[in-house]
């Protein structure tokens, strides 16, 4: 079948609304961070953190933060119904700033981690998980 | 707003590679140290059946999830082998016994898995591992058997399948289990329900391809009980079931019932040759 | 305390004075989220463990507040640096007052 104007424009609209969709903006995310940061700028780099591109079961997603010489690092889960999901507070023993363990997504969406750095000041990453429907459901 | 729109429908369709690759991967698994077969020559009675090889339901997972059945202490499953560690020691039942009062540790049971559902000569009949620990605790403890697919079941099952982690799945086939494993076989080839799916309609007929997000696998059971990232819990062979049939739209066999043990029977027998794995970890 | 509930750690038995050490805990846990129904539409109440701490010799390792997001049967692997031998010590917080622990011994040298 020959494509018209018309249907690849179709096709388009549809496309921008099944990309659009999964991304739900959640205001309650971005106050946490300001709580957390005591509103202070946040700066992109200077923490690391590693999750899945795509994540075969949202309940059980396997991630990891680190920053060097941070005191503390929170994780927020910016499309869950309430975004927080940790906060790791490093302590005098701690062997690095490091930490792994395993959340809950509720759909494709970022996940974010903030980290107060050694000086007071904070670093930012957001990495977007997709979360794949399970196949039928058994 | 344009310009994140199409930034986002061409990340899409980069990632759309990722999406739809779905065959099996060459990983091999190692799990303590051990490393387990999970790709294997098709047993003599498969024959006929349109399949080069057997393999894992491991193959067709994420690295992620793979990673986590690799250490055992990354396997969330073996919080559940350590509860039933403890259900095994201790007394409970009129004859004030425990599992470990006649068969010592658990390592006596090495094996077991391996050759189950088996023969019983005595009761006459084909006896899962589940049926075996009820009839124990029963009979022998006189204590209340567990429910068929409950946690406590999946978590002993869990606890005796480990002591067999590594061996070749060997079940027998023949002489007096025979007529329940055709049985068996029978039930696998026939279509269920409002969708008309078979067992092998999908696990044979269409595995490695994608049914929707989800790899579908051979369904092989080797791995089984296996901790679902899903439901973060023990599913038995039998709840498995349950869930597959009910998908078609179909009334399914309950946990236990004689279709579900000749079906495991028969689904056991698939996988001859493949490592015992279980606990797994699966999506 | 809700039903089931059993930590694992593992840590190392020794470690050389001033070894970074890797750690890992899980503890069997539903974790229910306050987000889910059952089947007659009411909602189940949250109950999670909602704090999980790691303290050598009573000073502080980690200290993880944690959320509805964290999966069911918790995880977390961290490094933790070992001064002196001594005892690492698990605290998990439940929202129903239930505190969890267990204790692990490190030798140095």
């Amino acid at each position: 079948m020959d494509f018209t104007r018309r249907d690849t424009l179709a096709l388009g609209a549809g496309a921008v609304a099944l990309t659009v969709l999964p991304f739900r903006v959640n205001a309650a995310g971005e106050d946490a961070i300001a709580e957390f940061t005591g509103g202070a700028d946040v700066a992109e780099g200077g923490v690391n953190l590693d999750a899945p591109e795509i994540a075969e079961n949202g309940n059980t997603v396997p991630i990891s933060v680190s920053a060097e010489g941070a005191s503390a690092i929170m994780v927020l889960a910016m499309g869950n119904p309430t975004p927080g999901v940790a906060t790791f507070n490093f302590g005098e023993l701690a062997g690095s700033q490091f930490a792994s363990t395993r959340i809950r997504l509720a759909g494709t969406q970022d996940v974010v981690a903030i980290a107060k750095l050694a000086d007071g000041s904070f670093a930012k990453a957001t990495k977007n998980v997709k979360v794949t429907i399970g196949g039928c459901g058994g | 707003m344009k310009f994140k729109a199409l930034t986002a429908i061409a990340a899409l369709m980069v990632a759309a590679p990722a999406l739809t690759f779905a065959d099996p991967d060459d990983d091999t698994l190692v799990i303590e140290g051990q490393e387990m077969v999970t790709k294997t020559d098709l047993p003599a009675h498969m024959e006929d059946a349109n399949m080069d090889m057997i393999m894992s339901g491991w193959h067709f997972r994420s690295d992620e999830t793979q990673a986590l059945q690799m250490d055992d202490f990354d396997n969330p499953g073996m919080i559940f082998v350590d509860q039933a560690l403890d259900n095994w020691e201790s007394v409970e039942g009129s004859a004030g016994k425990s599992c470990a009062s006649c068969h010592e540790g658990p390592e006596s049971l090495a094996g077991v898995r391996a050759t189950y559902p088996k023969w019983n000569e005595d009761a006459g009949e084909v006896r899962t591992i589940a049926m075996q620990v009820n009839s124990c605790r029963t009979e022998n403890m006189g204590a209340e058997p567990y429910k068929y697919d409950s946690t406590q079941m999946a978590a002993m099952e869990a606890l005796i399948t480990l002591q067999s982690r590594g061996m070749p799945v060997d079940v027998a086939i023949d002489g007096p289990a025979a007529e329940t494993w055709e049985k068996g076989q029978e039930i696998y080839y026939t279509r269920y329900g409002q969708l008309e799916l078979s067992c092998a309609s999908c696990h044979e007929e269409n595995y490695g391809n994608m049914i929707r997000a989800d790899h579908l696998s051979q369904g092989q059971i080797n791995g089984f009980p296996t901790y679902r990232l899903k439901n973060a819990k023990l599913n038995t062979v039998h709840g498995r079931f349950k869930g597959c049939v009910r998908d078609t739209r179909a009334e399914t066999f309950s946990p236990g019932s004689p279709e579900f043990v000749a079906l495991e029977l028969y689904v056991a027998s698939r996988g001859n040759g493949l490592s015992v794995e279980g606990p797994s970890v699966r999506n | 305390m809700a039903d089931g509930v059993r930590p694992r750690v593992k840590a190392p038995r020794s470690a050389e004075a001033g070894e970074v050490v890797t750690i890992k805990t899980l503890i069997s846990h539903k974790m229910e989220s306050g987000q889910r129904k059952n089947k007659d539409g009411s909602v189940i109440p949250r109950s999670i463990i909602n704090r999980f701490t790691c303290e050598f010799n009573g000073t502080s390792v980690l200290d993880v507040k944690m959320e509805p997001a964290i999966s069911t049967n918790p995880y977390f692997e961290f490094e933790a640096t070992i001064p002196e031998a001594g005892d690492m010590k698990f605290t998990w917080y439940d929202d129903d007052g239930s505190v969890y622990e267990d204790t692990k011994t490190i030798k140095v040298g």
